[in-house]
């Protein structure tokens, strides 16, 4: 499942789509009236982490429900050029911190993951 | 409910038409591969790619993967791993397609490497090895890599379209169907040659957990087999569905356990502490059993009251558990939730593991349409790739190139790019329109949702088509019971209800997923031995029969009756 801080969001502003609902493989978010993105349903969530690495204000974070074990311990993401890094929050708030290669810059013609809409206009 | 989203009426959806050289039906490893392939090889061809997601994290690579388990190491040839593919398989698998798969694996990797694909190399430049046919890689962002080019290709991309079928005069495909879930148009797409490669099936039976963590799964929960039923209703002939994937998974969070076993050299341990594969189960070969025993081997610890089973990663050192969790928040950062819900200076010792729900695809094991070597299908215009073409088991990720490339290969020499394209029956619009908006017309009291088919498909399936619940046992009587109860859930598909494009693709799906589950009880009834423990368990004909079933399982649906014939082939 997701969090998503409901103050750290802004719905994306006036963009078509918030980012996370442009991403999301499952179609499960959306903009609510508030403008702001919200889910439709917890429960369809694959936990794949999509929506959180393309949020541009890091407003989402990852979480498992209490059925599984869920503790209340997140896990956000940041995708910067080459890498993808994670800040793994535990229930006593201690943090770890990954950075994880993710891109080599070959052909120096962008880098991917790091798209705004624009890109989407082929 | 979003209450932004308001109830539509036939008339608000419109109809938009296109013509193209080359259709490609979904837009994951396979697709975005082939669309990269075929403006590459002939810039003037004109190609759509239709995805029901946005390409950037769609199919099974969303999440990303850390390592290339497809891959020719040193010492390796397409004979030897044919050879091993087979016997993991039991003898039953297409050599001729694994063959023309296992000469292109190393090409296509070497591509993507180029593409800005991470992988791991030793201090000599060479790429990591994590098994015989398998490479370690930074996997993370590999779908936006693949996306990327196939945006860079040229091809047009049709983000957000669910395909509903496809274009057929009862001879040859010239097209596909398509529902636009964000613009709420009907797509019909016309053209010369038809790829599909929308993967396998998820969501057939009932998963792991349930409620709030039930898309929590193995495989793709998006991927419910959409290609499968588009084939079989227009007679496409499909190969090997009893051949269910049943995958080996750390408990709960079902994240990968090759990660630990072929990773960081992980026993199997059970309740006891015995590490079971090689002190119990050398009848199975031991620690070097084929894939399928492992979990065989799990399970019948558990009946034993010997479980739970673990992989045991207490040998790690603290540097290796972190190595570790990067791998997998490549792959599957749930897992890594998982252990910080415990807390993180808990010592990390041993982890769960258990069998997952039955899955039908054809990338680990072999469920799918019965291609020719240069992946034509059975239909005139149709073409296959990646997970949803049969008998080639083990392809993975870069088996899936290889097959996206095979299959534009075939269809640029197939096709005559200044021929025509068949005219499409104005009637079979109208028609397929009809089909698919059914579901908003529906609010009377009987109505169902497409949540409620989908808790009745997977109990009758987990509990008489071999789930979970049966540690994966099926019997004549159970097949039977289940194909009666498939029937009758067909009948109640004429009060599915949706009031928003959200839930009309929830009814298309289960719609899908019922078409396919009829297909797979027909193959499961008909394979009258045990070939392949847990994945195709048969308690009334527990042994495996050489002499009779060294054979594969197809079925072709009739198009007017939609009765299943079941094909018995003999091994090529």
């Amino acid at each position: 499942m997701i969090y998503i801080d409901k103050n750290v969001c802004n719905g994306c502003g006036k963009s078509k789509e918030t980012m996370c609902e442009r991403i999301c493989p499952g179609d499960l978010l959306f903009r609510n009236n508030d403008k702001k993105a919200d889910i439709r349903d917890q429960g369809a969530c694959w936990v794949c982490a999509a929506c959180v690495k393309a949020c541009p204000r890091h407003a989402i974070e990852l979480k498992l429900p209490l059925q599984i074990g869920g503790n209340g311990a997140s896990l956000n993401a940041r995708v910067s050029k080459g890498e993808t890094i994670w800040a793994l929050k535990d229930l006593k708030g201690n943090v770890e911190e990954f950075k994880i290669k993710s891109w080599v810059d070959r052909d120096k013609e962008g880098c991917p993951a790091l798209i705004s809409e624009k890109a989407d206009k082929v | 409910m979003p209450l932004n989203e308001i109830v539509l009426d036939m008339d608000k959806v419109k109809i938009t038409r296109l013509k193209t050289d080359v259709l490609i039906v979904g837009g994951g490893a396979a697709g975005c591969f082939a669309a990269s392939e075929l403006k590459l090889n002939a810039p003037n061809c004109d190609c759509i790619v239709m995805e029901k997601a946005h390409i950037d994290r769609s199919g099974c690579l969303a999440m990303g993967i850390n390592a290339i388990n497809a891959y020719l190491n040193p010492g390796e040839t397409p004979d030897s791993f044919v050879a091993y593919i087979k016997n993991e398989f039991m003898g039953v698998v297409r050599e001729d397609l694994l063959y023309s798969i296992a000469e292109g694996l190393n090409s296509v990797v070497h591509e993507v490497e180029g593409w800005g694909l991470p992988i791991e190399k030793d201090r000599n430049g060479y790429y990591k090895m994590r098994g015989k046919r398998s490479i370690r890689i930074h996997g993370e962002r590999l779908k936006p890599i693949l996306a990327e080019r196939a945006k860079r290709s040229g091809a047009k991309i049709l983000n957000r379209v669910v395909a509903t079928n496809f274009i057929f005069d009862g001879e040859r495909v010239s097209g596909a169907y398509g529902f636009g879930i964000r613009d709420m148009t009907f797509y019909v797409i016309e053209a010369k040659a038809v790829l599909v490669a929308t993967g396998g099936a998820s969501r057939i039976y009932k998963p792991n957990n349930e409620g709030s963590a039930r898309n929590l799964m193995w495989y793709s929960p998006w991927n419910v087999g959409t290609g499968y039923a588009m084939g079989t209703r227009i007679g496409a002939e499909m190969t090997c569905f009893e051949n269910r994937f049943v995958a080996l998974r750390v408990k709960d969070v079902n994240a990968p356990t090759g990660t630990l076993a072929l990773g960081v050299g992980a026993k199997q341990i059970n309740a006891i502490g015995e590490s079971y594969l090689s002190e119990r189960y050398e009848c199975f070969g031991g620690r070097k059993c084929v894939t399928p025993y492992r979990l065989y081997a799990t399970i019948l610890e558990d009946k034993a009251g010997r479980g739970p089973c673990y992989l045991d990663i207490s040998h790690l050192s603290d540097r290796e558990r972190r190595k570790l969790k990067e791998d997998f928040l490549s792959m599957n950062p749930s897992i890594v939730l998982l252990w910080a819900d415990e807390g993180l200076d808990k010592k990390l010792s041993c982890v769960e593991i258990c069998g997952t729900e039955p899955f039908i695809e054809g990338g680990h094991s072999e469920a799918g349409y019965w291609v020719d070597v240069d992946r034509r299908t059975t239909i005139k215009g149709l073409y296959a790739a990646g997970d949803i073409t049969g008998g080639s088991p083990k392809k993975y990720a870069s088996g899936a190139w290889v097959e996206a490339r095979i299959s534009i290969k075939t269809i640029l020499a197939d096709i005559n790019l200044n021929g025509k394209i068949r005219a499409v029956d104005e009637s079979d619009i109208q028609n397929e329109l009809q089909r698919i908006t059914a579901p908003f017309y529906n609010h009377n009291q009987n109505s169902v949702t497409a949540r409620e088919m989908e808790e009745r498909l997977q109990k009758v399936m987990d509990e008489y088509a071999g789930g979970i619940s049966t540690n994966y046992e099926l019997n004549d009587k159970r097949l039977r019971l289940a194909r009666d109860l498939l029937n009758e859930l067909l009948g109640h598909l004429e009060f599915l209800r949706a009031e928003n494009s959200y839930e009309l693709v929830g009814c298309l799906e289960i719609i899908d997923r019922i078409e396919v589950a009829q297909v797979l009880v027909e193959h499961l009834f008909h394979r009258r031995e045990t070939r392949w423990p847990c994945y195709q368990t048969r308690i009334d004909f527990p042994d495996r029969d050489d002499r009779f079933w060294l054979k594969y399982v197809n079925s072709v649906r009739d198009t007017s009756s939609g009765k299943i014939k079941i094909i018995k082939r003999n091994l090529q």
